[in-house]
């Protein structure tokens, strides 16, 4: 097997939900230190099949690795390497920005003095030493993603899944936000991020596109718009997605 | 007051504060009928405020508000009879299917069977939501679930509505459609408010007043607000266009210069040439695959009245 220049591997991977299937048969394999980019329309499937990569869904069929271990049987192993940041963040609101952090510190078995060590480490690292004791609630919504970002990394997983970190956040906060991404695929981490913004679908190495369950179109974003004839990424999306006709 | 022949909202020099954090700093401007204007800013710029004040939400500190010519402040009722409002995390009921999630909404704006059937087709056009009709709405997608916000609160026509971050989440397909929508409805004379986070749709409205930290630094057409972007703009394209941001940076290059796509659109002044960008590239020795010049777009002056907003 070369399962180990992957960092995630699925093979016919299919959920279903009752007879409705979200996923079906999907395949693919993503390198270490990649950053595969996830898209897809609205419902295709993208949020289902990152819950069942970081083991909180179990799939109908098919099979699936994560950091070499199998989303079926081992679901603690994979816990302790991944990090998951879900579309809306599930930050506590009512709790400040350090409380925060120590909670999901504490949540991934950090002990006493590496809670302490790792949240000073993660408030410079994400700028948030002014807000460290705000209410997070009183955050605007870029801060709140770093913030649900670093709690994410901060048992320092190997691979990140990242379901629509930049939905609703301003044109400079998104640059921002993806200048980290870069940060942490430098340092050799793999990142597994979703995005309804082309232009962003155009940072990532390698891009999937997923149709009504299946993905049907997988590869690097030049060598897409070249299929496509297209000049941008959001032609190239636009062709896929309506292929099937819009109104079938 | 009198009702006079105002527009559908006017606002002038409207100001908030949540505490020490002055949120909405003397804020003016005016929303003909039959307009789209979008409000656009970064987070906390203050547009949820305003909107939560013209739909009466949110008691303004001074200011005046008009909704068709009424002070907002007197006149709760008439605005909340009147005004269609979508906040920006809607919620849904969860347990109701998406078909029974648009009847309630269309019984509750009391909107006849015939009309909110026809509506019901329209509105599955552009979601896409027909043969999910019968799901749940807590089963659906993040994007789908606010698709749905949105044809519900589509159901009832009023002529006024603000939306805030209706396209969050929601796919390039969907928004384009959506688009189509507003524009239709706005054609049919509804005045339309709408925040954004999505630059291309900030082209798509008729005027837009771009906000930074509670005060809206301008306002006009998307063509003539790009006219303020009066100097040369480059794409520098590279196969790893952040490392030739980080590249510029720590050159320290002193113009504008931002990701964009495949690589970085760079500007430095009204004198700033394609032979100067060549040098500069060379001299701090940044890998590149080519350079074109490009039309600045919404995006582009975003960023800079951003960048010197901030300092
Ligand atoms: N618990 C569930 N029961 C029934 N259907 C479900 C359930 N969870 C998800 N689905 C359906 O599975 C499909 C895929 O949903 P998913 O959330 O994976 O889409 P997505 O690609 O993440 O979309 P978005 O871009 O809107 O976030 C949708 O049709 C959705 O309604
Ligand atoms: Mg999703």
């Amino acid at each position: 097997m070369t399962e180990n220049n992957y960092a995630v591997t699925a093979e016919n991977l299919t959920r279903k939900f009752g007879s409705f299937t979200a996923v079906d048969k999907v395949s693919f394999a993503v390198k270490k230190g990649e950053v595969f980019g996830f898209l897809g329309a609205n419902g295709a499937g993208k949020t289902t099949t990152i819950r069942m990569l970081c083991g909180l869904l179990q799939p109908t069929s098919g099979q699936a690795t994560v950091a070499g271990y199998n989303v079926y049987t081992q679901y603690e192993q994979i816990k302790m390497n991944i990090g998951y940041m879900s579309q809306r963040f599930s930050l506590y609101e009512d709790l400040t920005v350090r409380e925060n952090i120590e909670f999901y510190a504490g949540v991934y078995g950090l002990k006493r003095k590496q809670i302490k060590q790792k949240t000073e480490e993660l408030l410079t690292y994400l700028k948030l030493w002014d807000q460290a004791d705000m209410l997070t609630v009183s955050l605007p919504l870029g801060w709140k993603q770093r913030m649900a970002l670093s709690t994410a990394l901060l048992h320092d997983p190997d691979i990140i899944f990242l379901d629509e970190p930049t939905s609703g956040v301003d044109p400079d906060s998104r640059r921002n936000f993806w200048l980290l991404i870069y940060e942490l695929a430098d340092k050799g981490k793999t990142v597994f991020v979703t995005t309804h913004f082309m232009d962003e679908a155009e940072y990532c190495h390698r891009l999937s596109i997923m149709r009504d369950g299946k993905i049907v179109e997988l590869d690097e974003p030049q060598r897409l718009k070249q299929k496509y004839h297209a000049d941008t990424m959001q032609e190239v999306f636009l062709n896929v997605v309506n292929e099937g006709g819009s109104d079938k | 007051m009198a009702e006079s022949n105002t527009n559908p909202i006017l606002i002038n020099n409207l100001q908030k504060s949540y505490g020490a954090v002055r949120a909405v700093r003397g804020v003016s401007f005016e929303v003909q009928e039959g307009e789209i204007f979008g409000l656009i800013g970064p987070d906390g710029a203050g547009k949820t405020t305003i909107i939560r004040i013209v739909v009466s939400l949110l008691a303004a500190d001074s200011g005046e508000v008009l909704f068709k010519g009424r002070s907002v402040g007197e006149h709760i009722q008439f605005v909340r009879t009147n005004v269609g409002y979508m906040p920006q995390r809607f919620s849904l009921y969860q347990d109701l299917t998406v078909r029974e999630n648009l009847d309630f909404f269309g019984d509750l704006f009391k909107v006849p069977l015939d009309v909110q059937r026809q509506r019901r087709e329209e509105l599955y056009a552009f979601s896409k939501l027909g043969p999910f009709e019968n799901r749940r709405a807590g089963q659906l997608s993040g994007g789908m679930k606010q698709k749905l916000a949105l044809s519900c609160m589509l159901m009832h026509e009023p002529d006024v509505i603000l939306l805030d971050e209706p396209t969050y989440g929601v796919d390039p397909v969907s928004r384009s459609e959506f688009w189509d929508i507003l524009k239709k409805l706005a054609e049919r004379g509804t005045t339309i408010l709408v925040t954004t986070a999505y630059m291309d749709e900030a082209h798509l409205c008729d005027r837009v007043g771009l906000m930074f930290d509670g005060q809206l630094l301008a306002l006009d057409t998307p063509s003539a607000l790009l006219k303020q972007f009066d100097k040369p703009l480059f794409l520098v394209e590279s196969s790893r266009p952040h490392e030739t941001y980080t590249a510029l940076k720590n050159a320290d290059f002193k113009g504008e210069y931002n990701l964009f796509g495949n690589g970085v659109h760079i500007s430095a002044g009204k004198d700033f040439s394609r032979n100067k960008l060549i040098k500069l590239l060379e001299e701090n020795r940044i890998e590149y695959k080519s350079i074109r010049p490009v039309q600045p777009g919404l995006e582009d002056l975003f960023l800079e009245l951003q960048r010197t907003a901030a300092s």
